[in-house]
């Protein structure tokens, strides 16, 4: 076996509610919604009008600014409506399915004997486009650009993270089909990076025609970010495209049956869950089809349903939707409850990376852990709390405060073309003066974007 | 409890919220509120879940760190005081006699900070900060018992306005507010900070300071080089010598030491290295030495005067000390050595620990400074190297 990668520095938060290993069926969502804002930086416009008919595999809409990429319905049925939110902003569009699960046909191929155009047409044609991004920036990636590398993470190291394992299995040969695909793509490597532990699966350990790196160690070890600064680190410059597994296994589909199958294995998972399990639904399934029956309400919290992981998913409503690039959702209880001395009293119930709370003297612990601040924001006062939970040569203080006086200059010198906010979810959880660090990382990249678009 | 708490958020908040009767005195309230109960908040964007940490807490702890050297410092109050005028009293009595003195002093130290905190607060509608509470804290514990309280007044609103303040208030100060509170003491009433101060030696009638009595601090016995007057090694370990109220013992020290350490709340990164960059510069002294004080042993710097307490509480100020993982090293370090190198040196400042560490305050931003340029100089490098492969 190769050189294994060690990272050090993170954290797992210990959280209840991991998923079984059990794959439930779910019973087809009443209606289904693509999200513009999961893709950022990202205008659409609209190519159905209400009321149409759509199959599976149908653009609904495009980039405005990069007309050949299309946005395609998961489900056949009718287009309903746009749901828009302040300044018309379209935020979702929904499509009311008809059960019957046509596809539009595109016909199967072998990528091995195409061109690197033909490829790349067939997935804009075909809707999978928007699954590949890039690096800098973290947006849906140009077909125009010819990436360094392309990197792939089989697995997930985030909080009550679905196990890729348990997702790619009886899907071997899509995945196997997508890594063909995304090879054509760059005239460098393709990497799959592996947890040295705990992948298990041949699909990932036995995948042909790419290069396998084996990481080790706690979050964001998982991270395709940080996965990419220890293998081949994006210099100024630099265009990397990267996938994760769900999306890789549905480009497969595309080539191997010829339709845009949108159907992924998803968790549902938090201590609000009352058997965390898996559910095989498609990209933007209203989730109150499989988590409806399946919450804790007896004990009258209310709850936080996340389509994503607790550190950078989004909040939704029951009657939200999947997100576009999640594979898990998850259900948390909100902190409204306010608590005395909940400062200054050494709680058991609660996690924290310092000693100055109990947790660490119990390791073996999970948390039921909400959703409350703790405090007000306060300005940089503790230093060298971030640097424990973020792997990578990068001054996180140093760069968020260049950030912070829009000093462009030190942004590039300090590493911003290699970060990006989920990176930093965990020093945003870990900061005791409450920053938000996240949405700090984003608006400096954007001013980065700006600066050089 | 869910009572109270009740009364708060729906009784008397409404008065201070916007519109409200005292809307003006919000951030006050606030300040309050917050110290009763963590407030039913809940994250609206990022990261859902946060850790159970807050500024509260950890200032909590550095308070508590330094209880010992409080309480050690209230007792030796006593005893300086009764030994100097020659009474045989009870530990009760030692104790008691530190109490009256001391509390006056870190009460008038908390309100004449706190006070201020709040006006600014009020004044730039931001949440108080909790800084001041170990600020307030730090500072009587390193002036002499004798400081009148007025000067402690106005010292700590010197510190807290021009030291903390004009920069931006809490997190962007340069200068470590406690030392500069007694910075500004030492240079604006010598005469307070230096000679005859360190013992209460107020006396009643029929009371008399005993035949021979000096008040001196050990480094000030050392710098007459009058090394036969010296308490014994165990002495100025455990504290019971003159010196500012809180310094002395380096065993309360310590134990306060422990508890930043264990908590991870202090840098042990600072504290060694402050230690060690002092050891450095007592050896290399000793090696030389021409004086009795060049003569002493090392490891005596570390037990006289306010060196163990500097590198406990004062050189790990996260704010003002080095804010990168390797200059913290560099900063510890040099403080350790520029402390020994005044103290021995300089004959005019006996005690150097509050200079040195100012100035490595002052200097902190330059060792980052290149710490940050080595951390860009290896991506400039990696990024050359690349562009060779590309090219090859």
């Amino acid at each position: 076996m190769p050189k294994t990668i060690k990272i050090k520095k993170g954290l797992d938060i210990p959280l209840l509610g991991s998923a079984e290993r059990i794959l439930q069926s779910a019973p087809g969502a009443d209606v289904y919604a693509i999200k513009p804002p999961d893709f950022h930086e990202f205008t659409p416009k609209m190519l159905v009008k209400e009321g149409d008919p759509v199959k599976a595999g149908t653009p609904l809409f495009f980039d405005k600014y990069n007309e050949k990429i299309l946005f395609a319905s998961p489900v056949s049925g009718t287009f309903q409506e746009v749901v828009r939110g302040e300044k018309r902003r379209i935020m979702e569009v929904l499509v009311k399915p008809d059960g019957k699960n046509d596809y539009v046909e595109f016909g199967s191929a072998d990528p091995s004997d195409m061109s690197r155009e033909k490829i790349i047409d067939r997935m804009l044609k075909g809707g999978v486009w928007p699954f590949i991004r890039q690096r800098p920036y973290s947006i849906i990636a140009n077909p125009a650009d010819k990436p360094k590398a392309i990197f792939v993470s089989a697995f997930n190291s985030a909080p009550l993270a679905p196990d890729n394992d348990f997702v790619v299995n009886g899907e071997e040969n899509f995945f196997q089909a997508g890594i063909n695909v995304i090879t054509k793509l760059t005239n460098g490597d393709v990497h799959l990076s592996v947890d040295a532990k705990n992948t298990l699966s041949k699909a990932f350990l036995q995948a042909r025609g790419v290069k396998i790196h084996y990481f080790e160690g706690p979050h964001p070890a998982g991270n395709i970010g940080i996965q990419i600064h220890h293998i081949d680190p994006i210099n100024k410059g630099d265009i990397v495209w990267y996938l994760d597994v769900a999306s890789l296994i549905i480009i497969g589909r595309l080539f191997e049956k010829g339709v845009f199958d949108a159907t992924k294995v998803v968790a549902l998972t938090g201590s609000e869950v009352l058997n965390p399990r898996y559910y095989r639904v498609k990209i933007g399934a209203r989730v109150l089809s499989f988590i409806g029956n399946n919450l804790n309400r007896e004990n009258g919290v209310k709850a936080r349903i996340i389509s994503g992981d607790v550190l950078t998913g989004v909040s939704i409503e029951e009657k939200g939707y999947l997100g576009f690039y999640d594979n898990q959702v998850t259900v948390i209880p909100e902190g409204y409850d306010p608590e005395f001395l909940g400062w200054l009293i050494p709680n058991p119930g609660r996690f924290s990376i310092s000693r100055t709370w109990p947790s660490f003297l119990m390791p073996w612990k999970k948390y039921r852990h909400d959703t409350n601040i703790r405090s007000g924001e306060r300005p940089f006062v503790m230093t060298g709390v971030y640097e424990k939970v973020l792997p990578m040569d990068i001054m996180p203080m140093q760069l968020l405060k260049s950030i912070m006086i829009n000093d462009i200059d030190k942004m590039e010198q300090l590493g911003i073309y290699e970060v990006a906010p989920e990176d930093f979810a965990l020093c945003e959880y870990v900061c005791p003066s409450k920053i938000e660090i996240q949405s700090f990382i984003r608006q400096g990249l954007d001013t980065i974007h700006r600066e050089f678009a | 409890m869910k009572a109270l708490i009740q009364f708060v958020e729906k009784k008397l908040q409404p008065n201070f919220d916007k519109g409200g009767k005292f809307q003006r005195f919000h951030r006050s309230f606030e300040a309050f509120q917050t110290f009763l109960y963590v407030k039913g908040d809940v994250t609206k964007q990022g990261s859902h879940i946060r850790d159970a940490i807050d500024m509260k807490r950890t200032m909590f702890y550095v308070i508590i760190a330094l209880i010992p050297a409080l309480l050690f410092g209230m007792w030796n109050v006593g005893l300086q005081h009764y030994r100097a005028i020659g009474l045989d009293v009870t530990f009760f009595d030692q104790f008691l006699f530190g109490l009256i003195k001391v509390l006056p002093i870190v009460v008038v130290s908390y309100v004449s900070g706190l006070a201020i905190e709040f006006v600014v607060a009020e004044i730039k509608n931001h949440e108080v900060n909790e800084g001041f509470l170990v600020s307030g804290m730090l500072i009587p514990l390193i002036i002499p018992v004798t400081t009148p309280l007025w000067m402690v007044a106005v010292a700590t609103a010197f510190s807290v306005v021009i030291g903390k303040e004009v920069f931006g208030g809490t997190g962007m100060n340069i200068l470590n507010p406690a030392l500069l509170a007694r910075a500004f003491l030492f240079f604006a009433y010598p005469a307070y900070l230096s000679g005859e101060v360190w013992i209460e030696t107020s006396i009643q009638e029929g009371q008399q300071l005993v035949d021979g009595f000096s008040g001196a601090t050990a480094l000030a016995v050392l710098a007459a080089n009058e090394s036969q007057y010296l308490p014994s090694v165990l002495e100025m370990f455990l504290g019971t010598i003159p010196g500012s109220i809180g310094e002395t013992s380096t065993l309360a020290v310590l134990v306060g030491a422990l508890v930043l350490i264990a908590t991870g709340v202090g840098s042990l990164r600072i504290m060694a290295s402050v230690v060690i960059g002092g050891l450095f510069m007592g050896g290399i002294l000793n090696l030389f030495a021409v004086n009795e004080f060049m003569a002493v042993p090392p490891y005596y710097h570390l037990i006289m005067g306010g060196f163990a307490f500097g590198a406990v509480f004062m050189a790990t100020d996260p704010v003002t000390a080095s804010q990168t993982p390797n200059g913290k090293y560099i900063y510890g370090f040099l403080i350790g050595v520029v402390t020994v190198l005044i103290r021995v040196v300089n004959p005019a400042y006996p005690e150097g620990m509050m200079l040195a560490i100012l100035l490595m305050n002052v200097f902190a931003p330059l060792i980052d400074y290149y710490v940050v340029e080595a951390n860009i100089k290896r991506r400039m490098k990696r990024m050359k190297a690349a562009q060779v492969k590309v090219q090859a």
